[in-house]
């Protein structure tokens, strides 16, 4: 038994317009598949599988402590 | 929900660091949930299929009482109801729901709507946003990793759980800046025409947009002024800054000595 709404959940983008063709200097950022392990720890995530028991919180918290990074958050509480 | 609860696994995204700003983001994406519903009476199976149509679509959810939210009715939409199989009064469910949607407060609804009443007995989720169960990295496998990297000094395992947060807003339309316009948006500049190299197709005024450099970073997440179209056609201020996820000084300020002055 399967039932569906007419709208769609997951949105399906677009190839972007280009306005004006330009290069990016190498000097600066990093590629996001290309960043040092330190930078990934601050602009990464973790498709976590939380296992049953313990809260979000409890789960961040603790794999904020395993990387040792000041901040973690999590996305969409699971409790 | 204070307190935890036992039955309830499954994808939960952990944002690092300045990643952590896209919590938002995750709260507002549809969710995709493995439901164990427990009915406290008899059903057929045709009632069962009624009782779910109603909530097909939008519907409406008062929060629980031990919610972090105010407890107001607010319209949630259930895109999508699969009973995957039944046991008697035991129903296994898959749902796709949009953020910020209670699953056990759905199932408590379906039992009134049924007149037998029902509770939810676990849950789990397999999918929020662009994030889905099959990537899912265990405690376990995360722990591996980091000792792997500290004892070994080997970042391989920590490089395969720990992915750019690019990849988790990627549902976002995007607007890609020159590197020139960079720092000003991470100083919460709202972003010109001039600054823009390309953009979504299908960006409407108020909606989020993700603004990114050109090496496919994420800089900021800010409201759209313009749409797409619009900005096709003219000038001006095409969106407002509102979160930023790069640090200053990321890329070298340029903004505002002008055109001439700069490379």
């Amino acid at each position: 038994m399967l039932l569906r709404h007419s709208v769609e959940p997951w949105p399906t983008r677009r190839e972007l317009l280009t306005l004006r063709e330009a290069e990016t200097d190498p000097r600066y950022g990093f590629r996001p598949e290309e960043r040092p392990i330190q930078e990934l720890m601050s602009y990464g995530y973790i498709p976590l599988d939380k296992p049953r028991g313990p809260t979000s919180g409890e789960i961040t918290e603790r794999v904020r402590r395993m990387l040792g990074v000041e901040r973690a958050g999590h996305g969409g509480t699971l409790d | 929900m204070r307190g935890g609860d036992p039955a309830v696994s499954g994808l939960l995204p952990i944002l690092l660091g300045n990643a952590t700003k896209g919590s938002a983001q995750a709260h507002k994406y549809p969710k995709e949930y493995i439901c164990l519903l427990r009915l406290h009476g008899e059903v057929e199976d045709p009632e069962l299929e009624w009782g779910l149509t109603q909530f097909i679509g939008e519907f409406y959810q008062t929060p629980p009482v031990r919610a972090n939210v105010a407890r107001q009715v607010r319209r949630k939409t259930l895109f999508e109801a699969e009973v995957i199989e039944r046991i008697g009064r035991d129903i296994l469910l898959r749902l796709i729901v949009s953020g910020g949607t209670y699953v056990r407060k759905l199932c408590h609804d379906l039992g009134l709507i049924l007149g037998v009443g029902a509770h939810m007995v676990e849950l789990r989720r397999v999918r929020i946003g662009p994030a889905s169960e099959g990537k899912a990295v265990t405690l376990q496998q995360l722990q591996r990793a980091v000792w792997r990297f500290r004892a070994e000094g080997d970042e391989g395992g920590l490089r395969e759980v720990i992915k750019p947060i690019e990849d988790f807003l990627s549902y976002m339309p995007r607007i890609v800046i020159f590197d020139s316009a960079v720092d000003a948006v991470c100083h919460g500049a709202p972003l010109a025409k001039p600054g823009i190299a390309a953009i979504d197709p299908d960006i409407s005024r108020g909606m989020e947009v993700g603004i990114y450099t050109l090496k496919g970073e994420i800089v900021a997440i800010g409201e759209a002024l313009k749409s797409s179209q619009e900005v096709l056609k003219e000038g001006g201020i095409v969106a407002r800054t509102d979160t930023v996820f790069m640090r200053r000084g990321t890329y070298p300020p340029r903004w505002g000595r002008g055109k001439s002055k700069t490379s």
